[in-house]
């Protein structure tokens, strides 16, 4: 495997790198990390268990194991990709194989944000257009895209399509505010107005 | 009950969320506690957060160190943050231990009007008390840690309204089963399921958990069920429920939550409850589900985009279209899981099991969702009546649901299951097939040895015979 560039990190304006592409609606989190690859207290090992078990079953032909997509760092997916579980393990374990970038026709909520909170965009297109990303990357594999969040698009020499995101999380990643933990925290004096409101914390006299 | 819950708006528009109930178990928090050190940070709610262990717990034999040291570890790992951080941890052999959608309704923890957040995507389970519940992913697990609140958008509600009344051995799981197969596996995609009309308020509250529990198999983050009088009573008495002054005002509170009759939604839906039959799955997504009366699809007859994964479906099934799903071999029976391990599924499992015996070569087994059940059920004698008839009674646990624990499919062995995902590999082995159904149905496929139909095995009264 190629050298893994360094995870998600500040700001998220465009993901540069090859496509890699997996058909099929409704792929689960357990198949993109099987449970027993759970028995685990950190992250670090999962990009090599990627797919583990639908690899196993296409033995060598499954695009996480071709060696035209060794290194691609952008999914191309169809519908529903990430149903299911709930595991960050799935996100997890594609960002340690090398992605950065995901299109699909829509993805399971948890699993977005999941991605988001990784600093991994998943951005939508219509069911027409993934099917033409999807063709032009095979008739290419060693093409080099560009998916520039600010201008909502993927391209490169073999064409260029536009690209959904919500606003929310396109902010978040353009502004780099997807790692949301320190504005949680920074919210302290209205987490304790919240508290001070919510009947279950107060008796029930609020 | 948002607008209650909402800290502030955050940049780009979401909301942040205060989480009344963080609910954390062995898997998808260590991480998370790891990201806390890193950072430099504490638990900020320690006494709004509640661990138990039930992924990878084994059902045969608790003894410590656990046989597996992936789970001893993942298990120590779990008591050394609760302890650091002052988490109250119901652990094994606490008498509360169990699965974690199981323990906090049955303990009082869930309660109508709060946010429940858990590192489980079946934290759905929780809305059948009116409660907004939903799963979230460990770095998320990390902020309600970190902060007791979650960055969220808000969803839009489809309201799911079921007249009528089940039939006779048709269960909250057919309904269930039957409203995805209708609606599919991506049609609650941003979406919460409300589900109302008659049929839901007959339901006991173990019967809503179940419907609710599987709202995300719907593709619907969260379910929700108006709390109402059954709601109440099941709440009534519970070990972390209001007492005294504080229960006759909690209740006040609870009866102002409802939704108004009046209220609008974002999409509605009727079905009418006495059109559903004993429902099983013969696929890898819950959606791909039929009666029991009914013949596999022919992908020919299915739209294009449901085509292609039931070709990818017989084919790793080997199963073949337009034939009856009735009478199909199983190798292995499993009663469990949060959807279906709660008392009331173990009565009904067990008023058909009772004086029958499983069919030769068949492995049954019965785990309950939580100590607290299978104490309940051997007061009541179920055990006794699973182990005569020749099921293995077991430990709490989530167990082969999805196979975390030494509980688990061989090859390519074909189970009948009341838990919640028949997709690929889910019950540990990676060729091993999975159908969904009722409680009752499994028991009823262990005798038979085969996929049956639970109305011929019924008893002339359950109430009588239990």
């Amino acid at each position: 495997m190629s050298k893994v560039s360094s995870y998600p990190q500040g700001v998220i304006q465009q993901v540069l790198g090859r496509c890699i592409v997996m058909q099929g609606d409704d792929i689960d989190t357990d198949r993109i990390i099987p449970a027993r690859f759970l028995k685990c207290v950190s992250f670090k090992d999962l990009g090599a268990q990627v797919f583990a078990d639908d690899r196993k079953e296409l033995q060598g032909v499954h695009p996480f194991d071709r060696k035209e997509n060794i290194g691609a760092s952008i999914l191309i997916v169809n519908d529903n990709f990430g149903c299911g579980s709930s595991r960050e393990h799935a996100p997890q374990a594609l960002m340690r194989w090398g992605i950065r970038a995901l299109i699909g026709q829509s993805f399971a909520e948890i699993f977005y944000g999941n991605c988001l909170a990784l600093g991994i965009p998943c951005a939508t297109a219509s069911a027409k257009e993934i099917n033409q990303i999807q063709k032009a990357i095979e008739l290419d594999p060693s093409q080099v895209w560009e998916l520039n969040l600010t201008k909502k698009n993927i391209q490169s020499s073999l064409g260029s399509w536009d690209v959904a995101m919500e606003s929310g999380p396109l902010e978040m990643l353009l502004k780099g505010r997807w790692d949301a933990t320190s504005q949680l925290i920074s919210q302290e004096a209205f987490l304790k107005q919240t508290e001070k409101k919510l009947p279950y914390l107060n008796n029930f006299t609020k | 009950m948002w607008e209650l819950h909402r800290v502030a708006e955050l940049p780009g528009g979401s909301t942040q969320l205060f989480v009344g109930l963080h609910l954390i178990h062995e898997v998808t928090s260590p991480q998370a506690f790891a990201a806390l050190e890193e950072m430099g940070l504490h638990v900020r709610s320690p006494e709004r957060t509640l661990a138990t262990v039930d992924h990878i717990v084994p059902t045969i034999s608790q003894e410590r160190p656990l046989a597996d040291p992936l789970a001893e570890e993942m298990l120590t790992t779990l008591e050394r943050n609760c302890a650091n951080y002052g988490i109250n941890l119901y652990g094994l052999g606490s008498g509360k231990q169990g699965i974690v959608h199981v323990i906090a309704p049955e303990l009082g923890l869930t309660q109508p009007g709060m946010t429940v957040a858990c590192g489980d995507s079946h934290t759905s389970t929780h809305g059948a008390f009116g409660a907004i519940a939903f799963g979230i992913g460990t770095s998320q697990v990390r902020d309600v840690l970190a902060s007791q609140s979650i960055s969220i958008n808000k969803l839009k509600v489809r309201s799911i309204w079921v007249d009528g009344q089940l039939n006779k051995g048709v269960f909250a799981k057919d309904l269930i089963l039957h409203v995805i197969r209708k609606l599919g596996v991506k049609g609650g995609v941003g979406y919460a399921y409300e589900f109302g009309g008659p049929a839901i308020e007959k339901l006991s509250m173990e019967e809503r958990m179940t419907i609710c529990n599987m709202a995300i198999e719907g593709g619907a983050r969260c379910g929700y069920i108006n709390p109402d009088e059954i709601t109440f009573r099941y709440l009534k008495g519970r070990l972390h429920s209001p007492v005294g002054e504080a229960w006759d005002l909690a209740v006040n509170w609870w009866k102002s939550l409802c939704t108004d009759i009046n209220a609008s939604f974002d999409d509605q839906i009727r079905f009418d409850a006495s059109d559903i039959t004993p429902t099983v799955t013969w696929g890898i997504t819950p959606g791909q589900s039929i009666s029991i009366d009914e013949n596999m699809p022919y992908p020919e007859s299915l739209s294009q985009s449901e085509r292609l994964i039931a070709e990818e479906a017989y084919k790793y099934m080997d199963l073949e279209p337009g034939k009856p799903i009735y009478g199909v071999p199983v190798d292995v029976c499993f009663i469990g899981s949060c959807t279906n391990g709660r008392l009331s599924d173990l009565r009904a499992a067990a008023a058909i099991a009772k004086g029958r015996q499983v069919a030769p070569g068949v492995k049954a087994f019965v785990v309950p969702g939580s100590e607290k059940v299978g104490i309940a059920a051997e007061e009541q004698g179920l055990h006794k009546i699973f182990q005569d008839a020749g099921f293995e009674w077991r430990k709490a646990g989530c167990s082969m649901c999805l196979a975390m624990n030494p509980d688990r499919l061989e090859g390519n062995q074909i189970s009948a299951s009341s838990s919640n995902r028949n997709f690929k590999g889910r019950q540990g082995s990676s060729i091993g097939r999975t159908l969904l159904m009722s409680p009752a149905m499994v028991a009823a496929a262990a005798i038979k040895g085969q996929i049956t139909d639970v109305r011929a095995f019924l008893p002339k009264s359950l109430e009588n015979l239990l």
